[in-house]
């Protein structure tokens, strides 16, 4: 048994995960744990690490599919942090900015809590300076985490409308020149479906082996500053 | 058909982004003596103006919007060169592109659309254009307003930028600079000294053809 847990697992198809009743009373004494609401695409590896290291933490997922309506993060976050601010002493924001555009951070403001550094979860993986390096070398790169290559079917080609008109591709991806897969555990399997992913966009694919010590870090920063 | 049948016929199709009704429909139109403005201020434009109302509503997201702005393009290949002898005239020249390092382009293409049915003369220099190609465009296409598009937070300080490089050039009061892109803001814009920002294709649309009367009724004092 580990000091830490996820009260409700983000499933891989990115559906609404079962978020965990908030008024719920907490056998472990939610008091004296963090709670972080973390986006659905990195909640798993936040779990894991939040274990690994033994921090009393729970993690709250929020759907990873609003990563395509950045519009609604920061009020889905405020409202899960009011009903959690009511259970535990200490909340923490597990989201980049993520295409809100600052108004988590003005939500962060508001509530007196922090959220993870960067612009979205590819910073957290590789750290700012490595994303601005892939871009720079070609900026037709479209990044892929274990995350997306997991949910690849729902979250881009049923998102961007592709299972039903595969004639858009086109459009999307015609100024992308390659996929960069951001790999945190690259098993045989996943290196296949990011490869059926690449392939299903067109796209040459590149592997960069960044694990998860990045996110760490960030998440160290984040809940033991 | 009626007449109603071909307008209420495009309006339908194209909000469903059927593109080879949409040209079937176009040409059926032009068949019958239609007029292509017809077509596309009383069924195309209006069509396209309720596929941004869902997107806002959440109702539709972006295939939706994609396929529609397409079969919406098609229709304009058909009428473009037909309004151009109508004499319909030029409302003014929009030199546009998506700055350097982005390569978002389906907003920009959709406002690009938009501009063409208000009847601008559009000039789309692509993705990832450097301050120095739109300064360049701008030299040789002498447009009234030039609009800079951008999707991410580590492109959008390209705006400034491109308005520095047009500065340099002495071409800054030349042009009527226009910004937007999801992450922009109208207090952005401003801080970034640009004279235009709008949040969607249509709001572009209004918002160019009012720079576009300040512009004529200053050449006219
Ligand atoms: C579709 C999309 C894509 C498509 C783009 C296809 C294409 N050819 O453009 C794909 C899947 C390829 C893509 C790729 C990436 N994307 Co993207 N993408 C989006 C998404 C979901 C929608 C954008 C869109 O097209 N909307 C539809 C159009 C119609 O609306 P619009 O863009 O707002 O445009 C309107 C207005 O803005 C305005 N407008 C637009 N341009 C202009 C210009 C002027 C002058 C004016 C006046 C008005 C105006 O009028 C338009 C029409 O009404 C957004 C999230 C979101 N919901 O905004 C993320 C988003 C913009 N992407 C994002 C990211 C991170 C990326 C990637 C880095 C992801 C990756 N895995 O690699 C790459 C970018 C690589 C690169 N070098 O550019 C982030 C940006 C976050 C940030 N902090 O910067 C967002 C916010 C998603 C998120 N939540 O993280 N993306």
């Amino acid at each position: 048994m580990t000091a830490s847990s996820t009260t409700s697992r983000s499933p891989a198809d990115g559906v609404r995960p079962q978020a965990p009743d908030p008024q719920a009373p907490d056998p472990r004494g939610a008091e004296s744990r963090t709670a972080v609401i973390a986006c659905g695409a990195l909640a798993q590896h936040v779990s894991e690490i939040t274990a690994r290291r033994g921090w009393p933490v729970d993690v709250h997922p929020l759907p990873p599919l609003l990563h395509n309506h950045p519009e609604r993060i920061a009020p889905e976050v405020e409202t899960l942090a009011r009903e959690l601010s009511k259970r535990y002493a200490t909340i923490a924001v597990g989201y980049a900015d993520c295409g809100s555009y600052g108004t988590l951070d003005e939500v962060c403001r508001r509530l007196g809590i922090r959220r993870l550094a960067g612009s979205h979860c590819y910073d957290l993986f590789a750290g700012a300076e490595r994303i601005r390096r892939l871009h720079k070398a070609e900026p037709g790169t479209y990044l892929l985490t274990d995350f997306l290559v997991r949910s690849f079917r729902r979250t881009i080609l049923a998102e961007l409308g592709l299972d039903r008109h595969p004639e858009l591709r086109e459009d999307y991806f015609r100024h992308y020149r390659r996929a960069v897969w951001l790999a945190q555990r690259p098993t045989p399997e996943l290196r296949r479906e990011a490869q059926a992913a690449a392939d299903a966009l067109g796209l040459p694919l590149r592997t960069v082996e960044v694990g998860d010590e990045n996110l760490e870090r960030e998440l160290a920063q984040l809940i033991h500053p | 058909m009626t007449p109603d049948e071909i307008l209420k016929g495009l309006y339908d199709k194209t909000l469903v982004g059927n593109g080879p009704a949409v040209l079937e429909l176009t040409r059926t139109g032009l068949d019958t003596g239609m007029a292509p403005e017809t077509m596309l201020f009383d069924a195309l434009i209006p069509s396209l103006e309720e596929v941004g109302a869902r997107f806002e509503r959440g109702d539709f997201f972006v295939p939706e919007m994609l396929i529609a702005g397409k079969a919406m393009s098609g229709a304009l290949e058909i009428l473009r060169p037909l309004l151009a002898e109508t004499g319909a005239h030029t409302v003014g020249t929009f030199l546009m592109g998506t700055v350097k390092g982005d390569v978002h382009d389906i907003g920009k293409n959709l406002v690009n659309i938009m501009l063409e049915g208000a009847g601008f003369h559009v000039i789309d220099l692509g993705v990832q254009v450097a301050p120095e190609k739109f300064v360049a465009a701008i030299g040789e296409h002498k447009p009234d307003i030039v609009g800079f598009s951008a999707f991410l937070t580590t492109t959008m300080p390209m705006f400034k930028a491109n308005i520095n490089a047009l500065r340099k050039a002495g071409l800054r009061d030349s042009v009527v600079v226009m910004v937007g892109g999801a992450p922009v803001t109208q207090e952005y814009a401003d801080a970034v000294g640009a004279d235009g920002y709008a949040p969607d294709a249509s709001a572009t649309v209004k918002r160019a053809k009012e720079f576009m009367s300040q512009r004529r009724a200053l050449a006219t004092a």
